[in-house]
């Protein structure tokens, strides 16, 4: 069997695997969420300032919140299974239409997020570790410790003083000016350097966990066999560094990347309502509020399937990186 | 003075402060000419690694250090050499193999990448002419497929291939020395053989001088023009292989070479005619799951243990033998009942075993014990000498001081001081620590002993004590003992009866003595001629390495 078609059946038997997953998933999401006091109808009769109980009544009637629950179930399972994630009656628009709508925000600022944060956490612990024990190994690691033991939410406000409100570089909040009604490369000009504050934000502490793991998985590797040997064929010592050991000390850290990708949609809720950006963050935490529980579970779905797509990513880049690891 | 290759003055090498010692090395010195084989003998802690790593410059600085002596390479002192210098001649010039050739090579490089390096590093050639060079060296070492190898990554390979891919390595430019860090150790007896004469091959080849460092007496006896001793850092005998290995001076010289098992088989020992310890039909296979929904390939199914029948009678030894992989320890831990087997009968007794559950198995343990290889991973590091050891007794209801008093009368019968009671293992030498472990499976009084290479990581000397210590339990106790072991000295010495196993089956078995004078299957004489230094030893001199390379 060649590469390729060991990677087709591969992702094919975890796509499989993935089915089962999502839909449990779906359905403990589902318990969960109703364990809730309350519903949609509560907190639209409690805007409302006045809603008599028979109107209540006939808002659950239409929106099929007064059937028993396994039944509500099997409603919403039946229109997943038809792609259809069911309407926000609090957005009025259908969950889907306003969840990709979100999702192209999100994806942007964890993409950003995640390769600066591998980028420069690999490049930094590097750096430490080939600079072993001299004031720029100190500098790193006691940078890495700041920003690992630093609170995300103050990092973000300190930011919007520092560079919004006192340097007036960069805005404050918001993913572009929607006043300017900018245009193709203007638009995403604009949108670039929206993102510069929350992507910062929401990478400073992913970046000092990789940083501290790749010194450490550096030195670790500097200490094999394998490195003597290199040495004994008289290699130099950035081949040995940059070709033999950097491969190898990659791996632990591109596992840990995979794992944090879940991680980092929980910590996106926050850097996104500090600057205000219209990610699926601030829409699970406003959905949470309204009681939409429709929403939210379109999201909690798309969030989950997102996680196994990342680690399938993960898992293949792995098997590329390790010719231990096989695919099968 | 120029006519040696190298020549080695009053090296000293010194190890950082707070130490076990100041010196690892203490003025050595040694010469090396060229087509000649020196051997550098000694055991565990002998610094006679760091010597080989001092001549490439390959010292783990900056705590261990040359701190006087001079290290002449072809006259050029290479202590003294600049970085770069030291890098030309790495690889090139004098090149290295290492004792384990899974952790020596990067296992996310390939062979061919791994070998391209050296040329890429030390010669300018065009790619098309390096390919073919490193295949041509693949072939040379006799490695099937060099094409296919090329593009192999070390897991892929065996022990033996690999070796010889680091052989290929070191040779690709023609080094005038190599230095060999117990090569062969890692690897079974009929490899190692292999790997033996094709370093000799490609020594006559091209004159290369050869620095082959090792602890192991018959390999020396096969390879050596010359040979050096070392014991704690300081030479304590050099000679020619026949003077230091037939007239030894020094006395630890001649301890160490005493100690080397003889080849001879032991009498046999009147056996009786009750078996304690019967196997029928054993079979365990590894893996073999079933597929996620007929996707993905189903896994690959290893036969460990096929169809072995055994039977192990009262008071007598038994050696299981074979190479790694033969599936003999497998087999004693199916014995033993840390794994389930897939099918077979085992006896103690005439009860059958196999098929007891866990509980059921309880009253059974104690009749049955093992010793395992490893005696650093094999002791809980954080519990006290005698807690391990009455940790057995205690579970099986005996009563704590009672246990307590047994523990300590063991720690003295297995030749321990009391005070080893309340030590924790970390404080004990290898040695001792087996002493340990046989302390612990004696604590329950078992009538089975399961020795799992009791004394393959250990140095010769204390290899030999352990063995007597085994002995001596065995006939004050009255146990039966299934011995495994790689080692077919060590089996001469201690069994009374061999079986020997391949590709999980036992291929033959018969009495010690009748078994090495007239071996019945093929393997076993082909396990047999590859003992190192079987012509050594018994009072007859070696034939001098030269003369025999000649007459091969």
């Amino acid at each position: 069997m060649t590469q390729s078609t060991k990677i087709i059946r591969y992702v094919s038997r975890r796509v499989f695997q993935g089915v089962p997953i999502i839909i449990a998933i779906i359905v403990i999401n589902f318990f969960l969420l109703n364990l809730a006091e309350g519903d949609a109808v509560d907190v639209l009769a409690g805007e409302a300032g006045s809603a008599t109980p028979e109107y209540m009544a006939q808002l659950r009637a239409k929106f099929g919140l007064d059937q028993p629950l396994p039944v509500q179930l099997l409603v919403y399972l039946k229109n997943v299974l038809a792609l259809d994630l069911g309407y926000s009656f609090r957005h009025d628009m259908p969950v889907s239409d306003l969840i990709f709508d979100r999702f192209f925000a999100t994806g942007l600022l964890m993409t950003c997020t995640i390769l600066l944060a591998v980028g420069f956490g690999v490049l930094l612990g590097l750096l430490a570790a080939m600079q072993l024990n001299t004031w720029k190994d100190a500098v790193i690691t006691v940078f890495a410790l700041i920003t690992y033991a630093t609170p995300l939410f103050w990092v973000g406000l300190m930011m919007i003083v520092v560079f919004s409100l006192k340097l007036g570089w960069l805005p404050t909040s918001g993913m572009e000016n929607v006043a300017a009604f900018y245009e193709g490369w203007d638009r995403a000009k604009d949108i670039a350097v929206h993102l510069i504050l929350p992507t910062i934000t929401l990478s400073l502490f992913y970046l000092a966990l990789y940083t501290r793991m790749m010194r450490a998985s550096m030195l670790e590797q500097y200490g094999q066999d394998y490195v003597v040997t290199a040495r004994a064929k008289g290699l130099t010592e950035r081949r040995i560094t940059f070709v033999h050991v950097l491969r190898n000390a990659l791996l632990p850290v591109v596992t840990m990347a995979g794992v944090q990708v879940g991680a980092l949609i929980g910590g996106s809720v926050i850097v996104e309502s500090v600057f205000a950006w219209p990610g699926l963050g601030m829409l699970a935490f406003e959905s949470l509020f309204a009681r939409d529980l429709n929403l939210l579970l379109g999201i909690f779905m798309l969030s989950s399937i997102l996680v196994i797509v990342v680690n399938l990513i993960v898992d293949i880049i792995y098997c590329f990186l390790d010719p231990r690891i096989e695919v099968s | 003075m120029t006519e040696n290759l190298l020549q080695i003055d009053n090296l000293f090498i010194e190890l950082p402060a707070g130490s076990e010692r100041q010196y690892a090395v203490q003025d050595l010195s040694l010469e090396l000419a060229p087509g000649e084989t020196l051997c550098v003998v000694g055991e565990s802690g002998s610094g006679k690694s760091l010597t080989a790593r001092a001549v490439m410059g390959l010292l783990p600085a900056p705590h261990v250090r040359v701190s006087d002596g001079q290290i002449n390479f072809n006259g050029e002192d290479v202590t003294m050499a600049t970085y770069d210098r030291l890098r030309d001649i790495r690889g090139s010039e004098i090149s290295m193999i290492f004792q384990e050739p899974m952790t020596a090579l990067n296992p996310v490089m390939s062979i061919g990448s791994q070998i391209d390096e050296i040329f890429r590093y030390h010669v300018s050639m065009s790619r098309s002419k390096r390919l073919e060079r490193a295949i041509e060296l693949l072939r040379d070492v006799n490695l099937p497929n060099p094409d296919q190898i090329m593009n192999a990554y070390p897991h892929e390979l065996s022990g033996g291939q690999r070796q010889r891919s680091m052989i290929a390595m070191a040779l690709a430019l023609k080094p005038q020395i190599l230095i060999a860090d117990e090569p062969t150790t890692a690897l079974d007896v009929t490899t190692q053989a292999q790997i033996l004469k094709l370093i000799r091959d490609m020594q006559t080849a091209s004159n290369t001088g050869v620095l082959f460092i090792t602890h192991d007496f018959g390999v020396v006896a096969d390879i050596a023009d010359r040979v050096v001793v070392m014991q704690h850092g300081l030479v304590v005998e050099s000679g020619t292989v026949n003077q230091v290995l037939n007239l030894p001076q020094h006395p630890y010289t001649q301890a160490l070479i005493s100690a080397v098992p003889s080849l001879m088989p032991r009498k046999a020992r009147s056996r009786s005619e009750k078996t304690v310890l019967q196997v029928r039909g054993l079979n365990k296979t590894f893996g073999g799951g079933k597929s996620f929904f007929g996707l993905g390939k189903p896994n690959r199914e290893v036969r460990a243990v096929k169809n072995v029948e055994l039977d192990l009678h009262k008071g007598e030894t038994l050696g299981v033998v074979g190479e790694s992989g033969s599936g003999k320890s497998t087999l004693a831990r199916c014995i033993i009942r840390l794994m389930d087997t897939d099918s077979g009968e085992i006896r103690i007794d005439g009860n059958e075993i196999n098929s007891l559950s866990r509980a059921e198995m309880r009253p059974w343990r104690n009749k049955i014990q093992m010793v395992f290889q490893d005696p650093f991973a094999s002791l809980n590091p954080r519990v006290r000498v005698g807690d391990i050891i009455a940790q057995g007794p205690v579970t099986l209801g005996i009563e704590k001081d009672e246990a307590i008093k047994r523990a300590r009368e063991l720690i003295s019968i297995v030749g321990l001081d009391t005070r080893a009671f309340d030590r924790f293992p970390h404080e004990f030498s290898g040695g001792q620590r087996q002493r340990i472990g046989i302390a612990r499976s004696l604590a329950l009084k078992p009538e089975i002993l399961i020795a799992d290479e009791p004394v393959s990581a250990l140095d010769v000397s204390i290899q030999a004590q352990i063995l007597e210590l085994l002995d001596e339990i065995r006939d004050q106790m009255n146990l039966s003992m299934l011995f495994i072991t790689h080692d077919l000295r060590v089996a001469a010495q201690v069994c009374d009866r061999l079986a020997v196993m391949r590709y999980g089956e036992i291929v033959e078995t018969g009495a010690t003595a009748e078994l090495f004078a007239n071996p019945q299957h093929s393997y076993s004489r082909d396990l047999l001629a590859a003992v190192p230094g079987k012509e050594w030893k018994a009072g007859s001199k070696p034939k001098s390495a030269k003369s025999k390379r000649k007459s091969a």
